[in-house]
């Protein structure tokens, strides 16, 4: 059965997560992806209505359009692969009390190195998977940056409910990824 | 005019929103053969999940709505620049309607102006031929799988490979290990082996026109692909890199003449969002037949 997991998480059921767990998540997530953490790792504040302590950062960059009575609508919204964020997650976890990351792919060891020291874990959500995930957002409770980022590097709010996602990185420096291609390059090593 | 437009508005829709059927048996088969219970068994039935969704609304796949490549083959006498006109045009108007997103920037500024149109947006691909019907196939290819692709010039010291099938299946075996889940799989490889660094690379992705289950007229490549299908397979990579018996979900190989001074074997990955559509135009426009 998967763990439930509320925004805002607690550095304890962070820390209670171990690679494998399947999770679901309800509550606030905010995308960001490429521009964003970029700006962020170079020192540019987070808008006024943003919180991320204790909070979940989504790299995604949604479709989401306007419906007749002007309100957004989800569209799709599945992951972006998260290893170019890799340069500026560290830090950006470090900086503003995230407790969790979810995208796709995995990511690298200073991300890995920071969840450990801060209590923080990177969930890994089903690439392409765009309308079984878009499902689960209830609501877009806002957006940040759209005109100087456009709308798939904008950061947007969604409150989500039961959102399915697979702890592939922990808070104790274990890494799913990296076991997988240990193991896959021993396999092909073997093949060759 | 019209009616080419809206044909094309159509074939882009259904490729956004419809995987293709030969794409959808072999995921059914991948989800049978893993292993019940496992998250890469629960990674695919969500996969699963997620195509009937996108049918079933009429959206897309995937929010990567990829880069817009059409292959026209067109009577001779084909307005192209009409044709390209009106294309743009329904990459236009599907944007606005939600079938693609808003996903085309410019390379210098980082501005993205929300039409999806713009230098190589979308890339057109005109061959003629000398049949009356215009048949077109368009694939969107996300920019995750796009970002695993590789291309290798052999010989390749490192990975010991020679400039002879045993050389290309190394590489092509060091590509699917080095992409493990970060193109979104189970995935599709199309590999061209020679060509330059452009044609390479773009014959490649003319690979994923064939069907899955078709197989390779030559018989050195179609035993390449089988090979390489089965030993990516037994990698333990599985859906999404989770680990698990899925990794590839098919090989597609061809061959381009190289000079005698380089040998690349280029590789692109496709998701296992294989969005690969085509249609049949009557001399008005209007689609005839759909093609997968």
């Amino acid at each position: 059965m998967p763990i439930l997991l509320t925004t805002p998480v607690s550095e304890a059921a962070v820390r209670a997560l171990k690679i494998g767990d399947a999770v679901e998540i309800t509550g606030t997530l905010f995308t960001g992806r490429d521009a964003v953490h970029k700006y962020l790792a170079k020192g540019g504040q987070l808008p006024p209505g943003v919180d991320l302590r204790g909070g979940i950062i989504y790299h995604c960059g949604p479709v989401v359009i306007k419906d007749e009575a002007g309100r957004w609508k989800v569209v799709a919204a599945g992951p972006t692969t998260s290893a170019r964020e890799e340069p500026y997650q560290g830090d950006i976890l470090r900086r503003f009390g995230v407790r969790g990351v979810i995208g796709k792919g995995g990511m690298g060891a200073k991300t890995l190195a920071a969840c450990r020291e801060v209590g923080a874990v990177y969930l890994h959500a089903v690439g392409g998977a765009a309308q079984v995930l878009a499902e689960h957002v209830r609501n877009v409770r806002g957006v940040y940056f759209l005109e100087e980022f456009g709308s798939p590097e904008a950061i947007w709010e969604f409150e989500v409910e039961r959102f399915p996602a697979v702890v592939t990185m922990d808070a104790h420096g274990h890494s799913l990824h990296e076991q997988v291609f240990a193991a896959s390059q021993a396999a092909l090593a073997a093949r060759l | 005019m019209i009616a080419l437009r809206d044909s094309l508005m159509e074939l882009i829709r259904r490729t956004s929103a419809e995987i293709p059927d030969d794409v959808q048996a072999a995921i059914l088969a991948a989800l049978e053969h893993e292993q019940q219970g496992t998250i890469a068994a629960d990674a695919l039935q969500i996969i699963q999940r997620n195509i009937e969704l996108a049918k079933r609304k009429s959206q897309p796949i995937c929010q990567d709505t990829g880069s817009v490549l059409f292959y026209v083959d067109a009577p001779v006498g084909l307005d192209q620049l009409a044709f390209a006109e009106a294309a743009r045009q329904a990459v236009r108007e599907a944007t606005r309607r939600g079938y693609l997103r808003q996903n085309s920037v410019d390379a210098l500024t980082g501005k993205n102006d929300g039409t999806n149109l713009g230098p190589g947006a979308p890339t057109f691909h005109f061959h003629q031929h000398r049949e009356p019907e215009t048949r077109v196939r368009l694939i969107l290819k996300g920019g995750g799988c796009e970002n695993v692709g590789a291309q290798y010039s052999l010989p390749d010291e490192q990975l010991q490979a020679d400039r002879d099938l045993a050389g290309c299946r190394k590489v092509i075996l060091d590509a699917v290990l080095q992409a493990q889940g970060k193109g979104c799989g189970p995935g599709i490889l199309g590999v061209c082996i020679g060509g330059d660094r452009a044609t390479g690379y773009e014959f490649s992705k003319v690979q994923f026109l064939r069907r899955l289950e078709d197989r390779n007229p030559v018989p050195a490549l179609d035993a390449l692909e089988q090979d390489i299908l089965k030993t990516a397979n037994e990698l333990g990579i599985g859906p999404m890199g989770f680990g698990g018996k899925t990794t590839l979900l098919g090989v597609k190989i061809g061959t381009l003449n190289r000079v005698p001074a380089s040998y690349f074997v280029s590789v692109s990955y496709m998701c296992w969002a294989y969005r690969r559509q085509g249609v049949e135009l009557d001399a008005e426009g209007r689609i005839t037949r759909w093609l997968y």
